[in-house]
């Protein structure tokens, strides 16, 4: 048995995600809050600013005599103006603290200080409930709702009602579609070839945009936008898979929230919409590893079938020979259309 | 027990790759290792798992059911040495280069020197080199740490002071090394790996010693004029292992099967191209050795037992594929495509390939994007490989590659193409050798782990370089000169040991094949025309030399080096169309 890889469209489920900053910070939420998307649940300076002074040079004095004459001491936050070092007196040389901040080291001579820093915020990223807290790191939120995994994201976290623009799995997202009636809304469109649609969403604005398909050509651009986009299937001119389309466009304002961050498969994060849902409708979200089988139904992630979504028909034994002339461990897949073809389980990935 | 030959009897061997997880197992019969069967799965270093072991025992799992022998003991772990039911191995060995590339920070005296050579010896590893430190740089001590702290390098790479000539400077440039990891959480402070002047090992340690974890490798850099990477490489391995071990579950564990020789797959593949060197050391060129894998493109070449490794791991064909796009255009990957895409679908299969490294290529179509992709990993590898290749080295002309014996290449890429003319004809676009030179395929990837076996079975090692593994594709005789298209250029005698002569008159422009069976042995007489250089001592210069036959016998690769195309797209598809039939034939 093959090892195979899962991604959830799921109406209704209920599950766990962790937010995480980086490195320690201050965790601003509190177990049992109910958190939107975009609220601030951790915070930490990223990339703190630091000042080696050289106190002795300061002091005109060596390391050591500078070491007596310190005033602060490592943890120490000091105010702009505060004294870090010298004999306490009127006229007396001192060293003070160009700018507020706080006392990492002090010694030999040196205090080296690292200034105030404008914290960088880690939103929920997801509406529900926190339900732990991870240190000084960040939160374990839990969410209900109609999940749906994508394959790529920005990197922009937002939410907002869902606006579906697509009348097909396949349609192209136009710019004549976006009008200002469309304002603080989710866009759901189909296949985005036009950087100007991406532009023209930014200027309405949009609070985010889900879709079947992107140009790979719109990347740099869709990076340096500031709402969030989610590709559900991948690159080119690919149709949204019928599980998705069905679930998207029978949420018309409905309540999506977008988390458009990167699919890091060692990390095991990746981009995901989800729609609001009554909390009763759920069932627990399925995250253990499982081997293909008959029955199961599953999305095809490659070229020529790619997005397209069959049934397990049949594993083969051992190796099959493809089209191509590899051999490698496949499956029969019965697509929607009636088609049963060969797809290498490699090229497979089970949709529960 | 094992034999009087041998170290060990029963050998499993590991490779954890980025997509798959191999495990393979070597026994002694009648005196001599023999593979008895492999294992693989896909790696599960990826969520849901995340943990490399479990995928390890699942190739366990499949092998145990192949081979009819058990290896796991009852606690679920590897047995080793055997236990007296048999259950076990003898030795465990193991490869890796499933991960990100390690984050690292090169610091150096001078930086066209000793900071030069801290980052060579970061690209003999997974490693991507994200700042360098050195006197050259005017930056305060608070804004070198504002970076380290920026940046998270997992790795801190020092070089700097030549043997003998010690210099305080080092320690000064250590200064903000010291304060970041005061600064940062014990377990994200980088490993830091000394690798400068030998005099000043016990200043580095006293300087850092209790606030990061420092290793020490013998000096890249003993004098200004010598770089030495080779020794200190073993250091390096160690300290990869350490950071791996800490980005990934199940690293741990096998490297305690291993008995902490777990080594980077692109180390071990150098060891066996550094090893094969020294066999061929009488032929006076060098061993050549490539592998396009998911995570990088490995180039080995090895002199006389001296080796020079170059890993890049902007050059995997799996998530970091787009990254390619920053050392080249879609047109560069163009040129290598027998069938009609546009720019676009290129560079839309190439995200999609990086949003799924696993897929297989399912249609002819896929498949020559594919080789395309590799033909230009591979392309680019080697021309940037190449520049920190010796000057002696014997070569045509210094803008081509110099002269090798053999090229041997690995990587599912290469070995499990549909035909091997497909592989062939990959091997003369990408490398365009020159002269002379066999080339060899590694069918069943092996390469890597032989060389990790070398550690503690080099008996292993040498039994297995031979033709069950290293298939012998053909000898190529890739003339160097310049004539009108379609001129002759060189005249070929070939006769086989039962007397057959082959002749021919190769023109300029074209790709040739001279059919001998594999195996079977010929003398070739080369006369060259023009004053073209078959490497036989200058241009011009003929000469006979013996040739054993490979799978596609003889090949002449005349259309020229650098290779050049037609402009007009069609043409070139046609070339390559043309050049393809040739070795399907």
């Amino acid at each position: 048995m093959m090892h195979a890889s899962i991604t959830h469209i799921l109406a209704g489920t209920s599950f766990r995600r962790e937010r995480l900053l980086p490195m320690n910070g201050r965790v601003v939420v509190r177990r049992g809050q109910l958190v939107s998307p975009i609220d601030v649940v951790a915070e930490a300076v990223l990339s703190p600013e630091h000042l080696l002074l050289d106190i002795a040079r300061g002091l005109d004095t060596s390391a050591g005599e500078a070491d007596r004459l310190l005033q602060c001491k490592a943890g120490d936050e000091v105010g702009e103006g505060d004294i870090l070092a010298g004999r306490l007196g009127i006229g007396r040389r001192v060293v003070r603290a160009p700018y507020p901040g706080r006392v990492m080291v002090a010694g030999e001579g040196q205090v080296l200080l690292q200034l105030d820093g404008q914290p960088q915020e880690l939103k929920a990223g997801y509406p529900g409930l926190v339900v732990d807290q991870i240190g000084e790191r960040g939160v374990i939120i839990e969410t209900t709702g109609a999940l749906i995994q994508g394959v790529w994201g920005n990197g922009h976290i937002n939410y907002g009602l869902l606006s579906t623009q697509t009348a097909t799995p396949d349609a192209l997202l136009t710019v004549e579609q976006l009008d200002v009636s469309l304002r603080g809304t989710v866009i759901f469109g189909g296949i985005c070839r036009d950087e100007q649609v991406l532009r023209a969403a930014e200027d309405l604005p949009v609070r985010g945009m889900v879709l079947a398909s992107m140009d790979s050509a719109l990347v740099p651009l869709a990076l340096r936008l500031n709402y969030p986009i989610v590709l559900i299937e991948g690159f080119g001119h690919l149709p949204l898979n019928t599980q998705a389309y069905k679930l998207l466009a029978s949420s018309e304002r409905r309540e999506a929230a977008i988390n458009a961050e990167p699919w890091n498969r060692l990390a095991g994060t990746r981009p995901e919409v989800i729609l609001a849902a009554p909390s009763q409708a759920a069932r627990p979200l399925h995250v253990t590893g499982t081997d293909f089988s008959p029955g199961q139904t599953v999305r095809v992630v490659s070229r020529p079938y790619q997005g397209q979504v069959g049934t397990l028909a049949a594993l083969q034994p051992g190796l099959s020979r493809l089209p191509s002339g590899l051999s490698a461990p496949s499956a029969d897949v019965r697509l929607e259309n009636g088609e049963t073809v060969l797809i290498p389980l490699a090229n497979l990935e089970i949709l529960i | 027990m094992p034999t009087s030959l041998v170290d060990a009897d029963l050998i499993l061997a590991l490779d954890i790759g980025t997509i798959s997880t191999r495990a393979i197992l070597f026994d002694v019969v009648e005196g001599r290792y023999r593979f008895l069967g492999a294992g693989a799965t896909p790696t599960t270093a990826d969520a849901p798992a995340g943990d490399i072991s479990e995928g390890v025992r699942r190739a366990l799992d499949q092998l145990e059911e192949i081979t009819g022998r058990r290896l796991l003991g009852p606690d679920g772990q590897l047995a080793i040495p055997a236990l007296p039911d048999g259950t076990g191995v003898d030795a465990c060995v193991a490869t890796v280069s499933v991960g990100p590339p390690i984050r690292v920070v090169a610091i150096g005296l001078l930086e066209d020197i000793s900071a030069e050579s801290a980052r060579n010896l970061a690209a003999t590893t997974y490693a991507e080199v994200l700042e360098t430190f050195s006197l050259n740089d005017k930056r305060m001590t608070a804004t070198r740490l504002d970076t380290l702290l920026n940046l998270r390098p997992d790795l801190i790479v020092v070089a700097g002071g030549a043997e003998g000539g010690a210099s305080e400077s080092v320690i000064n440039l250590l200064e903000a090394v010291g304060l970041a990891c005061y600064v940062l959480p014990r377990e994200q402070r980088p490993e830091v790996l000394f690798a400068g002047n030998s005099a000043l090992v016990r200043s580095v340690k006293d300087t850092l010693g209790n606030l990061a974890s420092v290793h020490v490798a013998p000096n890249v850099r003993p004098s200004l004029d010598i770089e030495q990477l080779a020794p200190a490489q073993p250091a390096l391995s160690q300290v990869f292992r350490q950071v791996r071990a800490r980005q990934m579950r199940g690293i741990a564990e096998i490297d305690r099967w291993t008995g902490n020789r777990l080594t980077p797959t692109a180390t071990a593949f150098g060891r066996t191209i550094r090893f094969i060197s020294k066999e061929y050391a009488q032929t006076h060129k060098g061993v050549l050795g490539i592998d396009v894998g998911a995570s990088s493109t490995t180039v080995a070449a090895g002199y006389a037992g001296d080796l020079t490794l170059s890993i890049y791991t902007q050059l995997g064909l799996g998530s970091s594929l787009p990254q390619m796009l920053r050392l080249c255009k879609l047109e560069d990957i163009q040129r290598w495509l027998p069938v009609e895409i546009s720019n676009n679908e290129l560079l839309d299969y190439m995200y999609n390939k990086a949003a799924y490294p696993a897929n297989l290529p399912l249609g002819p179509i896929e498949l020559a994007i594919e080789q395309a992709l590799a033909c230009q990993a591979a392309h680019l590898a080697v021309r940037q490989a190449m520049k920190a290749y010796p000057s002696a080295l014997p070569r045509v002309l210094p803008e081509f590659l110099p002269l090798f014996e053999p090229i041997i290449a690995s990587g599912s890429a290469f070995t499990h193409t549909p035909t091997r003319g497909q592989a062939l004809l990959m091997l003369l676009n990408a490398l365009q050798p020159t002269g002379i030179t066999t080339l060899a395929m590694d069918r069943n990837n092996l390469a890597a782990v032989l060389g990790a076996a070398a550690a503690v079975a080099p008996v292993l090692t040498v039994q297995s370089l031979d033709s069950t593994n290293f298939l012998n594709l053909c000898t190529v005789i890739s003339p160097v000169g310049q004539a009108p298209f379609g001129a002759p250029i060189l005249r070929i005698r070939l006769t086989t040991e039962d007397k057959h002569e082959t002749n021919r008159e190769v023109k300029y422009g074209t790709l040739e094949v001279i059919k001998l069976p594999a195996g079977q042995s010929g003398t070739l007489q080369l006369t060259p025309l023009h004053r073209f250089d078959i490497g036989l001592g200058g241009a011009g210069r003929g000469g006979s030399l013996k040739v054993i036959g490979g799978t596609l016998g003889v090949v002449i690769d005349a259309r020229g080096r650098p290779l050049r195309f037609s402009a007009d797209p069609g043409r070139r598809r046609e070339m390559h169309k043309k050049w393809q039939a040739l070795f399907e034939a």
